[in-house]
């Protein structure tokens, strides 16, 4: 950390030393107030060659050391705003700064912070994986580490593959070696696109522990993806876009938080074919052929409305025998986000 | 300057030249090698001389010429087309890198091939032919020159192209019938007049010329004409890579 870093922050530390005291570690409010992003895109728009409008005024900040899930269904623009960060494709307005440098005038400093995991397999045929990797590290503008590059094709366990030509490599292999060029430089930024399409459950597992281990070491990660577990396990903010507009962003916790609701289902005794009239219309539904009653309710809710319901129900002879409740996850969240957009 | 990525893309292209050594080292050495024996033995023992020089010998700096332009253009255009086609391009587009420092490691490897090839094929020349080289010096210049000018034409026509036809058409419809039409089997003075004056607006018959008075001491035309052509080729292919650059003209979206 540079000296004016530090000052920086150890200035913030006195002047936000009295709110910190309430619920956050002084550490951590430091760190949201002062730090400034480590990605910052700015209205940023995109209208590709066609007339296709891919990115419509995309303002987003990256924190320092997060792990970012953007989700989106296909075609959302996803990989065409990694592209612009990346340098790959050219903005139509809006402006980038990667740690605080613009992507075009300070391009070197801004680039060479980044590692890039692209979305299709693209690699290299008939040279052998130690090659490869190597020669994304110079491209990087780093001196030869052959440490380095031994210890990331080991963490991906391609060390044994280290001399055999790419093209002999099935799909999930050729992922690993995607990643392994891009974490051939040390990037301070790591962007996953779509990591995990089709690729096997012990890549998934290694890739995550990866990601964790990366994280710990202060990289930020951004991933795209539309497996929404992935997001819901390995991320802390997400940013869910659609058609190239950003609908929100949001730390996972808050947004499960926010938008998720509860289900209450009550497995009857009997089987009812209607519900009373006095208990229609509260958000109730016969499900499983009427042996199931189910009741959605909103976790943010002053009253769940559970007290009154249980006993209206008792009133109305409708008895149950066992009960269970599941909380939406953050799919059923995403759903309806994109399906309310629409 | 990132000169680690110039070495790298360098590094990486010598390294499929390697790969490839038959195809990109001993294929043009076979085919210039039947050249000598078609043109230098059987045409040859009809004509003796051309401005004094043995006819073998003659056809040596033109044979050369025409490996240098086909091979510089195919290995530049091939090298930065490849990564296009198969999309390993991102890579070259997300790296902190300048279009200078692209333009040196692919140019660079590929002009480093055609001229180690154009060496190659002057070695094979003076086993088979008495050779004399007048103006080492020059004849090395005209050699990086033209290796450098076409190599960077090469660079332009791969990132031009958009499927494989297009790679080889120019090469195939332009340059080797200019270079056949170039003086490289003959002197243009043997032409009739029409043909002479027709031949002035061919490109290559500077470069052959200037190269041939490097080994000979005889020319078409003045020696100060071909550089210039040469240099003034090079200015335009470096003007248009330029551009190139700066629009992201069918490397960005
Ligand atoms: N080069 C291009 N030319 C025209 N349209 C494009 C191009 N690349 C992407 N698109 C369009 O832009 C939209 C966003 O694409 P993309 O960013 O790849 O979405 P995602 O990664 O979220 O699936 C899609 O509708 C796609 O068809
Ligand atoms: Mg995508």
């Amino acid at each position: 950390m540079s000296t004016t870093c530090r000052d920086l922050c150890s200035s913030a530390i006195s002047n936000q030393g009295q709110r910190a005291a309430d619920k956050t570690s002084p550490a951590s409010l430091v760190y949201r107030v002062r730090m400034p992003p480590i990605i910052s895109v700015s209205n940023l728009s995109k209208t590709y060659a066609s007339g296709f409008c891919a990115l419509k005024g995309i303002t987003l900040d990256i924190r320092r050391g997060e792990i970012f899930a953007l989700l989106g269904p296909n075609g959302a623009g996803k990989t065409t705003l990694i592209g612009i960060v990346c340098g790959i494709v050219n903005a139509t307005e809006g402006r980038v700064w990667v740690d605080g440098h613009d992507i075009l005038a300070s391009y070197r400093a801004a680039r060479s912070l980044i590692g890039l995991v692209p979305q299709e397999l693209s690699t290299d045929a008939f040279e052998s994986v130690w090659a490869t990797v190597s020669f994304s590290r110079g491209l990087f503008g780093k001196p030869p580490n052959p440490g380095h590059i031994e210890k990331v094709l080991k963490d991906l366990s391609l060390w044994d593959k280290k001399d055999n030509q790419i093209m002999t490599l099935s799909g999930g292999m050729k992922r690993r070696v995607l990643i392994a060029k891009a974490l051939s430089h040390e990037p301070q930024i790591l962007f996953l696109d779509e990591p995990t399409a089709g690729v096997d459950v012990e890549l998934r597992k290694d890739m995550w522990d990866i990601v964790r281990a990366l994280k710990a070491s202060g990289v930020t990660i951004i991933l795209t993806t539309h497996y929404i577990e992935e997001a819901e396990e390995m991320a802390d903010r997400i940013g869910v876009i659609n058609k190239g507009e950003l609908i929100l962003v949001e730390e996972k916790h808050e947004l499960m938080r926010k938008l998720g609701r509860k289900q209450l289902t009550l497995y009857l005794h009997k089987r009812h074919t209607a519900l009373p009239p006095d208990l229609q219309d509260r958000g109730l539904e016969l499900a499983a052929d009427g042996s199931e009653l189910v009741y959605t309710y909103d976790t943010q809710a002053e009253r769940t409305g559970i007290t009154t319901l249980l006993k209206d129900l008792s009133a109305a002879g409708i008895t149950f025998k066992d009960l269970n409740t599941t909380q939406s996850s953050l799919e059923d969240i995403f759903v309806n986000l994109v399906r309310n957009a629409k | 300057m990132n000169l680690h990525a110039v070495r790298a893309i360098y590094r990486f292209e010598m390294a499929r030249t390697w790969r490839t050594l038959m195809q990109s080292i001993l294929s043009p050495v076979l085919s210039t090698s039947l050249y000598f024996v078609v043109f230098g033995a059987a045409i040859g023992s009809r004509i003796a001389e051309v401005d004094g020089v043995n006819y073998g010998a003659f056809i040596v700096p033109g044979l050369i010429m025409l490996s240098l332009l086909t091979q510089s253009i195919a290995n530049a255009s091939f090298g930065i087309y490849f990564p296009r086609f198969v999309g390993t391009i991102y890579e070259l587009l997300s790296a902190p890198i300048s279009p200078l420092e692209i333009v040196l490691g692919y140019v660079g490897a590929a002009a480093t091939k055609s001229i180690i090839l154009g060496l190659i094929i002057l070695a094979t020349a003076a086993v088979c032919v008495p050779l004399s080289i007048a103006h080492p010096f020059w004849m090395l210049a005209f050699l990086v020159l033209t290796a450098v000018t076409f190599s960077l034409f090469g660079f332009i026509i791969g990132i031009w192209a958009d499927n494989f036809e297009k790679l080889q058409v120019i090469p195939l419809l332009i340059i080797t019938p200019l270079t056949f039409l170039g003086g490289s089997f003959y002197s243009v003075n043997m032409l009739p007049p029409f043909w002479q004056t027709v031949s002035m607006f061919n490109p290559v018959v500077y470069l052959i010329s200037g190269f041939r008075w490097s080994f000979y001491g005889i020319a078409d035309v003045s020696v100060g004409l071909s550089l210039a052509m040469t240099l003034a080729f090079l200015v335009l292919c470096l003007a248009t890579v330029w551009w190139i650059f700066r629009t992201g003209y069918r490397l960005k979206a």
